[in-house]
């Protein structure tokens, strides 16, 4: 590609560019600029004549061009008052050039060929999507990856169903065998019967028999109590006699390695820690944490004790409190809430986050 | 400008600019609040605020402390001093109150004690006189200084 300039002879001229020939277009491209280009497509050429160079004059192509078409893209300017523009060729090339754009023109391949790419033309549409753009694409797009979703899920829990369907039998089956066992006890011995009543207790099925017996509470969770309250005396002294709950969980069945405890047996358990006198109690603070206390401890007087650790230091909030009694912050915080709710300390809420002072309201007049 | 103001000990400790939860404790913090509100305003010979005002003012906001009491909580004690009768509101958007630092039934009652031991029931004289008489400059006068 040589350099040359592009002139438009109603005294508009474009210096120092790149003329390109392509089999559509004739391209002009400011070297300085790149951004800057222009496009003149050859359809629109009618005919080129040649200038030849002279003194003080650069060789040219003049190329006379159709009237400017309605649909005409954007360019440079709306329209001209001539019907032609000059090619100068500041250095060499005219006469390379004059013979190929004459080749294109006479060859007129525009016409066979169909436009690979303009910026306005839509794109083919590919087999099976619809292209779009915009927010109706966007949308589009979204609908798609839902009904996807939709469908894997749907697939997912076909599975899930026919589990279910199966369990159901499982539990029926169990349900007659159960039956019939409490009524022909002689036929099966007596060994037999408790080891299937514990298959079936720890597989979650509660023994029907034993159920009517006891009452609300089952008989496995009675057990599973006395069970907790040996596993749980220990851990609880080392932790100052109290424990969240997850924190007992994860005890428990880290102890039980295999037949894990699911969280809701572990609650009904604990509910009847204090009904079969055990020396452990389930407590359930406003907040709605539930912590696991031996009996002989008294949060209440905890209190009394974070109050004396709170006016030594002014004032604390949940973290410092946890750090210097050496408490889970969660436990710690409630300790400080229970303590206000009691009128020993009072909070200062802020930006900087939440602390407790002793309660000056009441001390001091 | 008003004599100094003596911050009362309140002022100065955080959690007053939080309001409490227990019940009692913010019984005690609300009091504190009125009375508060109340001197600063008779000092500072305020009778009526915005509420805007209120919440940039000094009164609401402790500076030095980096603690202001959120504009909920001052609703609080607004309404708290409108239930005691030291406030009345000034418009129905309550945005803008009147603040009486003594009740209007308080001020009848000095001014009706005052009268008596004056000698002077049952004629008429004006608030000039009330409040610049030769009379009223004993000690029962600086009871009617600062009224406007």
């Amino acid at each position: 590609m040589n350099k040359r300039t592009w002139t438009a002879l109603s005294g508009i001229k474009f210096d120092a560019g790149t003329l390109l020939l392509s089999t559509h277009r004739l391209i002009w491209r400011d070297q300085k600029n790149h951004e800057c280009c222009m496009a003149i497509p050859l359809s629109q050429i009618v005919f080129i004549e040649e200038q030849a160079a002279g003194i003080g004059k650069s060789a040219k192509i003049v190329v006379h061009l159709h009237p400017t078409p309605v649909s005409k893209e954007p360019g440079p300017f709306q329209s001209s008052k001539n019907s032609y523009i000059k090619l100068s060729f500041k250095e060499h090339g005219q006469i390379e050039f004059y013979r190929r754009l004459s080749e294109e023109m006479i060859q007129r391949r525009w016409e066979s060929m169909p436009v690979s790419q303009s910026l306005q033309s839509k794109r083919g549409s590919q087999p099976g999507r619809v292209r779009a753009v915009g927010i109706v694409g966007i949308e589009r797009k979204l609908e798609e990856k839902r009904k996807e979703t939709d469908k894997n899920i749907s697939e997912a829990f076909e599975d899930l169903s026919k589990l279910m369907i199966k369990a159901k039998e499982m539990v029926e089956l169990s349900k007659s065998i159960a039956n019939k066992i409490k009524e022909k006890q002689g036929d099966i011995t007596e060994d037999e019967t408790i080891r299937f009543k514990s298959y079936l207790l720890s597989m979650g099925i509660a023994n029907p028999v034993t159920r009517e017996t006891y009452g609300s509470g089952t008989q496995y969770h009675m057990q599973l109590a006395k069970q907790l309250a040996g596993i749980l005396q220990a851990p609880l002294e080392e932790r100052g006699g109290i424990m969240s709950l997850t924190e007992v969980y994860c005890l428990v069945n880290r102890a039980r390695g295999m037949e894990l405890l699911s969280p809701e047996d572990l609650v009904n358990a604990c509910k009847m820690l204090d009904a079969l006198k055990l020396p452990l109690r389930l407590r359930v603070f406003d907040s709605g944490v539930m912590v696991i206390e031996l009996q002989s401890h008294k949060e209440e007087e905890m209190v009394a004790s974070a109050l004396e650790t709170v006016s030594e230091k002014g004032s604390l909030t949940s973290e410092e409190f946890a750090k210097l009694v050496g408490m889970s912050v969660l436990l710690a915080k409630e300790r400080l809430l229970l303590a206000e709710k009691m009128g020993h300390l009072c909070r200062d809420d802020s930006v900087e986050g939440l602390r407790f002072y002793p309660n000056l309201f009441m001390t001091q007049s | 400008m008003a004599m100094s103001f003596e911050w009362p000990w309140q002022y100065r400790f955080p959690p007053f600019f939080t309001l409490q939860p227990n019940v009692d404790t913010r019984q005690k913090q609300l009091a504190a609040w009125c009375s508060l509100v109340l001197s600063f305003c008779r000092l500072h010979k305020q009778s009526s605020m915005t509420v805007m005002e209120a919440q940039e003012s000094p009164l609401f906001n402790n500076v030095k402390l980096q603690r202001k009491l959120p504009v909920e909580s001052i609703q609080i004690v607004l309404e708290e001093l409108r239930k005691k009768g030291n406030l009345e509101w000034l418009d129905k958007n309550k945005s803008s109150f009147l603040i009486m630092w003594r009740r209007p039934e308080e001020w009848g009652k000095l001014i009706y004690q005052w009268v008596s031991r004056s000698g002077q029931n049952n004629s008429v004289f004006t608030l000039y006189e009330l409040t610049s008489g030769e009379d009223t400059e004993d000690e029962e006068g600086s009871i009617f200084v600062g009224v406007s």
